[in-house]
C-alpha cells in the first residue's frame, strides 16, 4: 500500500525550501522502488519546523523537520517512511509540544488536510455547517452567531452578530459579502495561512453569511503580496463551483451565491473597510466618511457586510457546534479563540490558536522560546504597524481585546513581534510615522501632513536639537492624529510613537557623549 | 531609461491591449482587473492604454490616471527582467533586513526602487509579506525566501544577472 507523505505547499514552507524537498523525496522513493503518495498540505503553523515533512503511520502523522533536500537520503536511510528515529524526528505531529495545548478551531484542518481536495474537507466536517445552514432561518443563523460572541478578528473586534444583524435587516434587491483578505499588519499571517491551507472554510463560511443577510454575491479581496493565496483561493472557487457549492442553487437547495475573488494592488490603507470598497469599485482606496456604515450603504451603494478572513472562516464551526461551545471559551468580553502569530527576533516563529486571555509572556516563553539572535528581549510589538511596543514589565498583560486596551495598546489581528536588545525604539517611532506618511490615503491633513511632520520631528530628537520642546510637539501632534484623524491609520499611529517615547525614553535621549559635552 | 520609454511605447500593442481590457470590461469594478492584467501582459501599465481603458469603462481620463497614480503596484515603465521584493516591515526589521539593503548598495550598488544598469534586476520595497514567522523574507518574481541573508542576495544578483526572466 502507498505510503503517504506530507510535504507542505504554504508559502511560508515554500520559502524556507519545501519544493526542492518535495521534488528530492519523490525522486529518492522512485529511485528505490517505493510507493509513496505525497501530498501537499497547508502548514501546522510551526514555521520553526518548516519543512517540516509528515509521514503517515499506523500510530499517527509522524514529524520531520526542518528538512533540507541534504538531508532526505538520510531519512530514508533511517526508516522514516515507517516513522523511525532520526535527528530530525519530532514525534507524532498533534504532540508536538506547541500543537498540544492549542485550542484548534479556526485552524482546525489547515495542514492536516490537502486544502484543494473537497472530499478530504469533507471528511473533516467540511461543508456539514452549510448542510444546516440551509436548513434554518436566516434570523437562525445570525442569532447563532451573536450568541457565539464572535468578534470581528481583522482588528476592531467588533460584534460580528450586530453587524450581519444590521445587515440582515436592510430591505434591498442586492447585498453583498466581501472577505477582508489584505491582511497587511506586519506579523501577522494567519489569514494567509488559512487560505492556502483551508480555502473551503472560508468560503463556506461565505456562503452562510449570504444565506444569513440575503447576499447572492460574494467577493475576496486579496492582497497582491500574497501570490500563491489568490492562486489557491482561485482554484477552490472553481472547484467548488463545479461542485455544487456555489453557483445556481447550491447543494441543491434554492440558494444561490457566487463569488468572485479580487486582488489589491498594493496599497495597505485598502485594508480599511471603506477603503477596500473603494477599491473593488475601481476607484482609489480612499476612505470613506460612516455613516453610512457598509451594512446598510457598502459596495455599490448596497448593503455588504465586510468581514476578516478569519471571521468568515470561523462561522461553520460555529454553526455546526452551536454557539454555546465557542462562548464557552475566551476570557472577560472576548470570546472564543484567536490565532497569534508570533514573528521578528524569535527562536520558534509561526502561529498558535489559543483562546483569548492567554498572557503575552506565555506565548513569548512556551512557544517563541526567546529571541532568535539569543539576546535579551527588549521591546515587543503586539497588533501590527498600528500597535503598541511594550517592554519587559507589561508581559503579563492577557491577550484579550479588553485588556489589551487597558494597557495602552491594542490586540489588532494577533501579531506579535518580538525585538531583542539591539532595537533603537525612536527608531522604530519614526517608521511608524515614515509608513504612515507612505501609506496614507491623503484625505485627512492630520494623517497626510501630521505623519511627515512626525517624522522631521523624530529626526530632530533624534539630532538633540531642541529636544524637549520638539518631544512635546510630537506629544501634541499624536494628539491631534488620534483625534482629528478620520480612520485609525491616522488615528492609530500614535500609539507605536508614544508607546516606544514612554516605555522607551533612554531610546529618545541625547546620545551620553553629546549629553557630556552639553553640561 | 529614456530608450527602454520609447521602446516600451514602440512595442505597445494596441490589439492586445484592446483584447485585455474587453475582457474584463463587463466586471463590476472593472478597473483594477484590468490594470493588473495590462500590468501582467506589459510589464507595466502603458499610458497609451489609458485612453482606452477609459473609454471602454466610461470613465474620464483624470479619473484613470488618478487611480493607476495610487496604487504602489501599477508601474508607469517597465521592471528589470527581475524583480526583487524585499520587506521593509517591522518583523523584518526586527531580523536585521536593513543590514541587508546596505550590504545591496555597498557590494553591489543596488538601492531600493532601482534597477541594475544591465536592466537585469529592480529591487522594491514591500511592507510585509506574510512570511513575519521566518523573517527577513522577500520575493523573487513572485517566489518566496525566507531568513534571507546576505550571501543569498549575492546569489539572487548573480543568478538575475545570468538567466533572462
Ligand atoms: C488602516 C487599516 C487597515 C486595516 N487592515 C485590515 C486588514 O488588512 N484586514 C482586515 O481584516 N481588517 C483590516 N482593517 C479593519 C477593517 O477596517 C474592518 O474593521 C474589518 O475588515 C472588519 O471585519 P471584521 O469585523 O471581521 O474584523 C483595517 C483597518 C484600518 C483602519
Ligand atoms: S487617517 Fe489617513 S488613511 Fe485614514 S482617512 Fe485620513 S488620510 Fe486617509
Ligand atoms: S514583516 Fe516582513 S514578511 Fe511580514
Amino acid at each position: 500500500m502507498s505510503i503517504r507523505i506530507y510535504v507542505p505547499r504554504d508559502s511560508s514552507a515554500l520559502a524556507l525550501g519545501a519544493e526542492p524537498v518535495a521534488k528530492a523525496i519523490a525522486q529518492e522513493a522512485q529511485a528505490r522502488g517505493l510507493d509513496v503518495t505525497i501530498l501537499r498540505n497547508g502548514t501546522r503553523g510551526m514555521v520553526w519546523l518548516e519543512p517540516l515533512v509528515e509521514v503517515e503511520t499506523p500510530l499517527g502523522r509522524v514529524g520531520y523537520g526542518p528538512v533540507t533536500t541534504r538531508d532526505v537520503v538520510g531519512l530514508f536511510d533511517a526508516g522514516f517512511l515507517q516513522g523511525a528515529d532520526h535527528a530530525l524526528h519530532q514525534g507524532i505531529v498533534d504532540e508536538i509540544d506547541w500543537m498540544r495545548a492549542q485550542q484548534r478551531i479556526t485552524f482546525a484542518r489547515t495542514g492536516v488536510i490537502d486544502p484543494l481536495s473537497i472530499a478530504d474537507y469533507r471528511a473533516h466536517g467540511g461543508f456539514d455547517a452549510l448542510v444546516k445552514a440551509l436548513t434554518m432561518p436566516s434570523t437562525q443563523i445570525v442569532d447563532e452567531v451573536s450568541a457565539s460572541g464572535l468578534r470581528g478578528r481583522g482588528g476592531a473586534g467588533f460584534p460580528t452578530g450586530i453587524k450581519w444583524c444590521t445587515a440582515a435587516q436592510v430591505q434591498a434587491e442586492q447585498k453583498y459579502i466581501v472577505c477582508n483578505a489584505d491582511e497587511g499588519d506586519s506579523g501577522t499571517f494567519a489569514d494567509r495561512m488559512l487560505m492556502e491551507g483551508d480555502p473551503f472554510a472560508l468560503i463556506e463560511g461565505m456562503i452562510i453569511a449570504g444565506l444569513a443577510i440575503g447576499a447572492t454575491k460574494g467577493f475576496i479581496y486579496i492582497r497582491s503580496e500574497y501570490p500563491h493565496a489568490c492562486h489557491v483561493i482561485e482554484r477552490a472557487l472553481r472547484l467548488a463551483q463545479r461542485a455544487g457549492y456555489l453557483g445556481e442553487r447550491i447543494m441543491g437547495s434554492a440558494q444561490s451565491f457566487s463569488i468572485e475573488m479580487r486582488m489589491g494592488a498594493g496599497a495597505y490603507i485598502c485594508g480599511e473597510e471603506t477603503s477596500l470598497l473603494e477599491s473593488l469599485e475601481g476607484k482609489r482606496g480612499q476612505v470613506r466618511a460612516k455613516p453610512p456604515l457598509p451594512a446598510i450603504a457598502g459596495l455599490f451603494g448596497k448593503p455588504t457586510i465586510i468581514n476578516n478572513v478569519l471571521t468568515l472562516a470561523t462561522v461553520p464551526w460555529i454553526i455546526t457546534h452551536g454557539a454555546a461551545a465557542y462562548a464557552h471559551l475566551g476570557s472577560g468580553r472576548s470570546r472564543g479563540t484567536q490565532p497569534f502569530q508570533i514573528a521578528g527576533n524569535v527562536k520558534r516563529g509561526g502561529l498558535m490558536e489559543l483562546p483569548f486571555g492567554v498572557s503575552l509572556r506565555e506565548i513569548i516563553e512556551t512557544y517563541g522560546s526567546g529571541t532568535a539572535s539569543g539576546r535579551p528581549l527588549r521591546a515587543v510589538q503586539v497588533g501590527g504597524p498600528l500597535g503598541a511596543y511594550f517592554p519587559a514589565h507589561l508581559l503579563e498583560t492577557p491577550l484579550d481585546y479588553e485588556s489589551m486596551s487597558a494597557a495602552g495598546g491594542l490586540l489588532g489581528h494577533g501579531g506579535i513581534v518580538l525585538f531583542d536588545d539591539s532595537v533603537d525604539l525612536a527608531r522604530q517611532a519614526r517608521f511608524a510615522m515614515e509608513f504612515c506618511a507612505i501609506e496614507s490615503c491623503g484625505k485627512c491633513t492630520p494623517c497626510r501632513i501630521g505623519s511627515t511632520r512626525g517624522v522631521e520631528l523624530i529626526d530632530k530628537i533624534s539630532a538633540n536639537q531642541e529636544r524637549e520642546g520638539n518631544v512635546t510637539v510630537l506629544k501634541d501632534l499624536c494628539e491631534t492624529m488620534t483625534e482629528a484623524s478620520l480612520c485609525a491609520l491616522g488615528g492609530l499611529t500614535p500609539l507605536p510613537v508614544m508607546s516606544a517615547l514612554t516605555h522607551f525614553p533612554e531610546d529618545f535621549a541625547p546620545p551620553a557623549t553629546a549629553g557630556l559635552a552639553a553640561q | 531609461m529614456n530608450m527602454s520609454m520609447s521602446m516600451a511605447e514602440e512595442s505597445f500593442d494596441r490589439a492586445r491591449a484592446g483584447e485585455l481590457i474587453a475582457a474584463k470590461a463587463g466586471l463590476d469594478g472593472a478597473l483594477l482587473p484590468i490594470l493588473h492584467d495590462l500590468q501582467k501582459a506589459f510589464d507595466h501599465v502603458p499610458d497609451a492604454a489609458l485612453p482606452l481603458i477609459a473609454e471602454a469603462l466610461n470613465l474620464s481620463l483624470a479619473d484613470v490616471r488618478g487611480v493607476v497614480s495610487f496604487y504602489h503596484d501599477f508601474k508607469r515603465e517597465p521592471s528589470g527582467r527581475h524583480v526583487l521584493k524585499i520587506c521593509r516591515a517591522e518583523s523584518c526589521q526586527a531580523m536585521g533586513v536593513e543590514a541587508l539593503v546596505t550590504h545591496l548598495a555597498k557590494a553591489h550598488q543596488l538601492t531600493l526602487g532601482d534597477t541594475s544598469k544591465d536592466g537585469a534586476l529592480t529591487i522594491e520595497a514591500v511592507y510585509c509579506l506574510g512570511h513575519c514567522a521566518c523573517s527577513p523574507a522577500a520575493l523573487f518574481d513572485n517566489e518566496p525566501i525566507g531568513r534571507l541573508s546576505p550571501a543569498m542576495l549575492d546569489e539572487l544578483v548573480l543568478q538575475a544577472g545570468e538567466t533572462s526572466a
